[in-house]
């Protein structure tokens, strides 16, 4: 086997899928797996959530993450925290410099804002978000704001800051160590209107490995 | 020697005999405020590690001082007749192409409205990118940080804050600091801003949809003195004008522009 996307999974691959292009993803990961998330083509964001297992109003907290580690972005080694302050998940390695947990998801009504009202039409990942959380009894309330894999968002001096173009390219990947049991939400983003996708949603692959085989 | 409260006569006479009493942090009811420019609907003043609630209605002004110089205000904001709409820090930031608040910025709901937009500012020190304290970072730092003990965190306190209002732990959002503030250095480095300050800076909303306003003031989550300190925060709100459609805040940017437009046509009913 040479698929290089495997390469240095700590375990056996349990799961292993394509996310379509603009398409949501809703997937229990348990303590010890480890998520890797390959931007198959190049500067497709992957906006994430996590929710715990046991108890999904504890969920992840963007705020809670950037305040803990004293920086905004998400590097390798950054503790993905919840919204109560325990270790979710954990970026085990990446080999992205960083990425974004700021900008949050584009919706249907801020596209409207943001580029005119008439995006109100164009698929949106709060879409995707509300979609592949309402299988899990999950709803508007369960909104907040998510990470986004492979975007690049940077904070200018003068406070000015916005989705630019982007730093991965094809191949990239992250690791996510669970650190508790957890419901995993994504929306491969379908955003057109600005170059997180680099203008042109593509697929992304995520395989879930079993943690290491623990010596006899 | 008996009990003065052995009795429920003698217990009613020794409640009652406690109106009146003044303290620092209290509201005043009926709302009053010498100092307000319009009829005044809420004065309180928040505690150090307080919290409050409030429903304000469309237009009202919601001012808020700083009294000495170091109170720390954590915000959420509903649509109070459909909570499910709450404030969108992510929404707020990236549609204004900004991440400092400040005069003149909105504050932008999860479906493309304005909730409040921030009229006066002489502070100038705020955070959307930090949030609120929680039980394990108050923990850590001052070893307790439950409600009910001395330090209480500002999740915990934004809970109860929602709670008064028939909602959850699910509706405690991501919030905005008032008046402790952040910047980001170029590689991503959040530098806190906590003063203390003078006392007495303000800011003034103006709420541009009917509103639950839930505050908290508890220390910064990266408040780097090692003591709990934090400072009573006054709230006033008062009636007033719906905003027009010349009002420059309105018209300011075009996003922002449309994020009006939105809330207009919420209200065209």
């Amino acid at each position: 086997m040479t698929d290089p996307h495997l390469q240095g999974l700590p375990g056996a691959v349990v799961h292993d899928e394509i996310v379509p292009a603009r398409a949501p993803w809703l997937h229990r990961v348990r303590r010890g797996e480890t998520l890797r998330i390959v931007d198959l083509e190049g500067n497709q964001a992957v906006d994430f959530l996590i929710y715990a297992a046991d108890d999904d109003a504890e969920r992840y907290s963007a705020q809670d993450t950037v305040a803990a580690q004293g920086n905004i972005f998400l590097r390798t080694g950054a503790m993905l925290l919840s919204n109560e302050g325990r270790p979710m998940m954990r970026i085990a390695v990446t080999n992205v410099d960083y990425h974004d947990t700021i900008g949050g998801a584009c919706s249907c009504e801020s596209n409207t804002l943001r580029y005119g009202h008439f995006t109100k039409s164009q698929h949106a990942c709060v879409e995707n978000f509300l979609t592949a959380n309402a299988r899990a009894a999950r709803g508007k309330r369960d909104m907040v704001s998510n990470i986004n894999f492979f975007m690049n968002v940077p904070v200018e001096a003068d406070g000015a800051l916005g989705i630019v173009d982007g730093i991965s390219a094809p191949g990239l990947t992250v690791d996510l160590l669970a650190e508790m049991d957890v419901d995993v939400v994504v929306s491969n983003c379908p955003q057109v209107n600005n170059p997180c996708n680099g203008f042109n949603p593509t697929p992304v692959r995520m395989i879930v490995s079993a943690p290491a085989e623990q010596p006899a | 020697m008996t009990s003065q409260t052995a009795d429920p006569y003698g217990a009613q006479a020794h409640a009652r005999a406690m109106a009146g009493t003044k303290v620092e942090a209290m509201p005043t009811v009926p709302a009053a405020a010498g100092d307000a420019p319009g009829p005044v609907v809420w004065e309180e003043t928040i505690a150090a590690g307080g919290y409050a609630s409030r429903r304000l209605a469309r237009g009202a002004r919601l001012r808020l001082i700083d009294l000495a110089g170091d109170s720390c205000a954590s915000l959420l904001l509903f649509n109070a007749e459909q909570p499910v709409e709450r404030l969108n820090v992510a929404d707020t930031l990236k549609v204004q192409w900004n991440g400092y608040l400040g005069e003149g910025k909105l504050l932008l709901s999860d479906m493309g409205r304005v909730l409040a937009s921030l009229l006066v500012d002489t502070a100038g020190t705020h955070d959307a990118f930090c949030g609120a304290s929680n039980q394990a970072s108050n923990e850590r730092k001052y070893g307790e940080g439950a409600n009910h003990t001395a330090h209480p965190n500002a999740r915990d306190r934004l809970m109860l804050g929602v709670a008064k209002h028939g909602l959850s732990r699910k509706d405690v959002h991501p919030c905005l600091n008032l008046f402790k503030g952040t910047r980001i250095a170029p590689d991503g480095t959040i530098e806190p801003q906590v003063g203390p300050f003078p006392p007495g800076r303000e800011v003034i909303l103006r709420a541009e949809m009917e509103l639950i306003v839930v505050l908290a003031n508890c220390p910064h989550v990266l408040d780097p003195r090692p003591g709990w300190s934090v400072t009573p925060l006054r709230a006033t709100a008062w009636r007033g004008e719906v905003t027009p459609p010349g009002d420059p805040v309105r018209t300011a940017a075009p996003e922002g522009l449309r994020a009006f437009l939105n809330t207009e046509d919420y209200y065209a009913r």
